[in-house]
Parts: structure tokens; sequence; C-alpha cells
């Protein structure tokens, strides 16, 4: 089986969470959600599953230090669409839809959403541009009868839910799936030989262009810092008085 | 005909109230609105819509759609979308809206804007406001095209009325036999809970990472939940560590909540987590380290043990 896994190279949530607002400059990492999509195409082939996983990304040279951590994880190949531009989730898409084409992978795992544009769209519109099954927020998954299908458990507003679809599919993982491995220094080492495959749009044969743009940004309102109390009696007093939420 | 679809989310006995909000944001856009329910067994969900001021509800009431499967799901929107020659396809941010909303937009050919928190108009023209970096920044996005598929926050639009006469219910019918057949539903979590619905509760109580269990968990937060009847939300580290279940989760990757009162448990302040609650009214915080982030952002902050408080605070409640 040969499984796909896009990623896409985000600012480090962690750095934002330490400075309390996004620093000027934090380094970037890959999504977490698309680093758990890599860990289940490794866990994958360790069971003896999966053959080949291929790791893509679309974006200018500076993405390949993400590569390389994918490469090093142990993704066996790794492919950079060459694309700087802004592009929304639907062209994102449309870019990877060309490449599955080419690639024909079994199964297509990745990030349920990027945490930096929150978009929580490309796995959804990819399935739906192939016409393929999807299996979305994923915590768990199982192939089945020959690999020709996968168990899924979904992580949905109301519990847990099991499905079960056809391949090829497109899964999209939440939190819960796995625990990325860290990536070791020799493994580091190891991935700075190893190839990058760079493909242009126009190599793929498909033309794009986002259909959104980001007029303006701005710093939501900040909640006005609130009051201490001292003591559990203070605090009913507040809710009641103050409040008058209770 | 209709500029704008909604689609309509329900629990096979009720349309789920968030997923109402939408159509105020219908309703701001102008221009008529029809309502999409999708199911088997709709006849109550459907005529509890007819009021919302909609020139329609559609009802697309089959076996086949039983479960919101999202490769028949997103066919049947489409369908309903076109034949309506619906501009903009609308519904609220939930995980059934993302699963089916991404894919009927791809097969429309049309961009997607996620989680509006309201429209701007420039020079004439819409555009809209969304949170992105788990709700550090709000970026203002334009939409090029002539068609597009939107999700609200619903925590960002107000509940409409429902006091417009009624609008006929139609059956909206497509061809079963033709629908993407590989995906099954295999089964759902049952859970049962007398507790409010965590997106719709007035009060929300949530536990973090020193909860430890899920007895401690469900003794300290379900206990002070119950007392204050409110709904009972976790952060990520509880939920990872098997305290609760995943979907009470709220943040930046789970639920948004926006209730009366949030009373945040041993929860440190992390921007994901924060994501989900800003927009509460009042937020106390119960938390032994005196620097949590979290008290920058409580309307009242209470520093100590949770273990000692919240029995205390639950004791103070019942006895009044
Ligand atoms: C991709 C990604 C997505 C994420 N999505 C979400 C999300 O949607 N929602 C979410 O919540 N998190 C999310 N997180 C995780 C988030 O970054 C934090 O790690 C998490 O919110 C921390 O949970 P916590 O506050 O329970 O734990 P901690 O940060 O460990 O905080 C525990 C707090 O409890 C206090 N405490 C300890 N003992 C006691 C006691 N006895 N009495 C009182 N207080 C005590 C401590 O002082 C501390 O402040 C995400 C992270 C990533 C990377």
């Amino acid at each position: 089986m040969k499984v796909l896994v896009p990623f896409k190279s985000v600012p480090d949530p962690n750095d934002a969470t330490v400075a309390g607002a996004a620093a000027s400059m934090p380094k970037s990492v890959i999504n977490p959600f698309d680093e758990i999509a890599i860990e289940e195409a490794l866990r994958i082939r360790e069971r003896g599953e999966a053959a080949e996983i291929v790791g893509v990304t679309i974006g200018a040279s500076a993405v390949d230090e993400q590569i390389r951590a994918a490469l090093a994880m142990g993704v066996d190949r790794a492919i950079r669409i060459d694309d700087s531009r802004a592009l929304d989730p639907y062209a994102v898409a449309r870019i990877l839809r060309a490449l599955i084409e080419k690639e024909a992978p079994h199964v297509v795992i990745m990030g349920k959403q990027a945490v930096d544009d929150d978009s929580n769209q490309v796995g959804q519109m990819l399935a739906g541009l192939l016409g393929w099954p999807q299996a979305t927020f994923v915590s768990k998954i199982e192939f089945l009868d020959n690999k020709t299908r996968a168990r899924c458990t979904r992580e949905t507003d109301a519990g847990l839910e099991v499905v079960a679809i056809e391949l090829p599919a497109i899964i999209t993982t939440d939190l819960r799936l796995n625990e990325p491995r860290y990536v070791s220094l020799p493994g580091l080492m190891k991935a700075r030989r190893k190839p990058i495959e760079i493909l242009s749009c126009d190599q793929l044969r498909v033309t794009v262009r986002p259909l959104t743009t980001t007029l303006s940004t701005s710093r939501p309102p900040k909640r006005a810092a609130g009051t201490r109390v001292d003591s559990v009696e203070e605090l009913m007093a507040k809710l009641r008085g103050e409040a008058k939420v209770l | 005909m209709a500029e704008t679809l909604v689609l309509i989310e329900h629990d096979r006995q009720h349309a789920k109230r968030p997923s109402l909000h939408a159509i105020t944001l219908a309703r701001q856009l102008g221009g008529e609105y029809a309502l999409l329910v999708l199911g088997h067994g709709l006849d109550e969900i459907a005529a509890s819509l007819v009021s919302y001021g909609a020139c329609a509800v559609l009802v697309a009431d089959h076996p086949a759609l039983a479960e919101p499967l999202a490769d028949r799901y997103a066919t049947v929107i489409v369908e309903a979308a076109r034949k309506q020659g619906a501009k903009t396809l609308l519904g609220t941010s939930s995980t059934f809206s993302k699963d089916v909303l991404p894919r009927a937009a791809a097969l429309l050919d049309a961009p997607m804007v996620t989680d509006v928190l309201a429209i701007e108009e420039t020079d004439g023209s819409i555009s809209y406001r969304r949170p992105i970096n788990a709700g550090s920044i709000l970026a203002t996005i334009k939409v090029e095209g002539d068609r597009r598929v939107l999700t609200v926050r619903a925590t960002a639009f107000e509940a409409p009325a429902a006091n417009a006469a009624p609008c006929p219910t139609e059956r909206f019918a497509f061809d079963a036999t033709s629908l993407p057949s590989g995906m099954e539903f295999i089964s759902r979590e049952q859970r049962k809970s007398d507790r409010p619905d965590l997106t719709e509760a007035r009060v929300v109580v949530s536990g973090g990472r020193p909860l430890k269990d899920k007895e401690t968990f469900e003794r300290l937060v379900g206990g002070l939940a119950d007392a204050l009847e409110g709904a009972v939300g976790a952060t990520r580290a509880a939920v990872d560590a098997d305290m609760a279940p995943n979907d009470y989760q709220i943040g930046q990757t789970g639920k948004i909540v926006a209730p009366e009162l949030y009373i945040a448990l041993g929860i440190s302040g992390a921007i994901q987590h924060l994501a989900g609650i800003k927009d509460s009214r009042i937020i106390v915080a119960i938390n032994k380290d005196p620097d949590a982030p979290i008290f920058q952002m409580a309307t009242y902050g209470l520093v100590g043990d949770l273990h000692q408080i919240v029995p205390q605070l639950i004791e103070l409640i019942r006895r009044s």
C-alpha cells in the first residue's frame, strides 16, 4: 500500500503560547495535525501494511526544513510543489488533486486543520474533487478486507462515530490518533542526504488562482483584566451581585 | 429560487439551535433564503422551521440519508444549491458542517470561508471577518466569483426570531440510486446525559489537567456543573488523559462556547483553550498558580487548590 501525506509548514503554535501573543518571528514547524498524519503513516508501515510513504508540501524553498523533519521522522520520499503564492484551501486542494492523480496512492492521510489558518477544508475538498470517500477528525484507523476498506473512528460534536470507507480515500487526523515521535539527531543528519523532488504546477498541468484574499488583519479586542477574590464567599457574592449571573 | 441556501443540522428530534444562527447571516446578506434539512423521518423537524422567514424549507428525507455520510450529503446539498440557483451556501460551524460543506464547495467549484464572525461592506462588495491563529488574529477575507460556501460561528450571530408567516415545506426529490456508496455508517457512541448541550448552555464548568482521573473530574467538575445546572467542558490535556470524552474539548480545535458564566478549574489558559471561551460573558478562574495566564482574562480569579475550593463552592450553592 502507498500512503500519501500532505503537510503544511506553520508558525510553531507553542511559541505563541509561551509569549502570550504571536512572537515577531516564531520558528516554523510541521502543522501538528499533519505531524500526527505522518506518525500514523509510519505506524501503518511499521505494522507491515504500507510499503511506501510519500510526503508532499507546497511552498518555496523555506519549507525544506520541515520537509527534512518529515524525512527524518521516516517518510520515504518527499515532494515539494514549488509555489510561493498565498494559496487558499481550494487552490491547495486542486494542486494536491493533480499530484494524487500522478502518484495514485491507496490512502491519503492529512491533518484536519492547519493551526495558522484554522480553515479545516482541504481534506474534504480533495475528497470531493477526486470523488473519493472521506473520514474526517479520525482518532483510530484499521484496514479491513485485504486493505480495500478502512474502519475509522471519528471525533464528532456528539461523541465518537465509526465509519467504514472504501479505498482509495482521504483520512483527516484528530489529536487523539497518536503521539508523534521525536526526530533524532542522526535521523535529521540522514535526512539531509535524501533528495527532495521539486515539481511546479506547470509540470502537474494545473493552473489555479486563489479565489479568496486576505484584505486586512487586526487584533481582536482584549478582555479587560478582572478582579481577584480572596474566598469562595466573596466569589459567590460577586457572581450574585455585581455579575448577576446566579 | 433562493439567493442563499442554509443547511440546518438536527439530532433526529430537533433542529440544533446553534445551526439556526446561520439564518441571521442569511438575513444580513439580503435576498431570499431557503432552509435545507437532510435525514430520514424529518416531518417534525421540518415543521419547526417554517417561521424563520425563509422562502421555503427543503426537506431531503430518505432512508439513504439516515446517517450523515459526507459523500451522499454533499451530493444532495449541491443538487439543492444548483436547483435553487443559490449563490451562497451557509451553515454553522460544527463537526457536521465542517465534514460536509467543504466537500460540497469543491463539487460546486466554489471557495469557502470557515468560521465567519461578521460581514463587512467595502466599496459595495462584501467581505468576511474570521478568526485565524487560534483567534489571536482577525482576518478580513474577500471572495471572488459568484458562488461561495460559508460557515458561521454560532456565538457571533444572534438566534433568529421565529415570527414570520409560515412558509411552505417542499420535499426535495433526488435520485437515491445514483448517490455515492463508498462510505458506510457503523456505529455511534451512545452516551445519555441530562446536562445541557455544551454549545447551548448558560453555564459551563470546565476542568484541566489537575483533575487527575475520570472520577475526580466527574465529582468536582460534574458536581459543580450540576449544582449550577450547567454543561461540562474540558481542556485538551484533560481529554488526552482520558478524564473526559473528546466532545468535551473546548478551544481552537474543539468546541467554541460563549455562555453567561464560564468556570475554569485548574486550567492554565493556553491560547488554544482561550480561543474557545473568549466570548463568554463572565469567566471565573480557580487556579493555584497566581501567575497562570487564565487570570489575565478572567472576570473573577480565585487563587487556591481546586480540591479544597470546589467542594466548598458546591456546598455553598446547594445551601442557597
Ligand atoms: C495543535 C494543538 C491544538 C490544541 N487544541 C486545543 C484545544 O482545542 N483546546 C485546549 O484546551 N487545548 C488545546 N491545545 C493544548 C493547549 O496548548 C494546552 O496544552 C492545554 O489547553 C492545557 O490544558 P490545561 O490547562 O488543562 O493544562 P496545563 O497547561 O497543564 O494547566 C494546568 C493548570 O492547573 C493548575 N493547577 C494544578 N494543580 C492545581 C490545583 N490543585 N488546584 C488549582 N489549580 C491547579 C496549574 O497551575 C496550571 O495552571 C492544543 C495544542 C495544540 C498543539
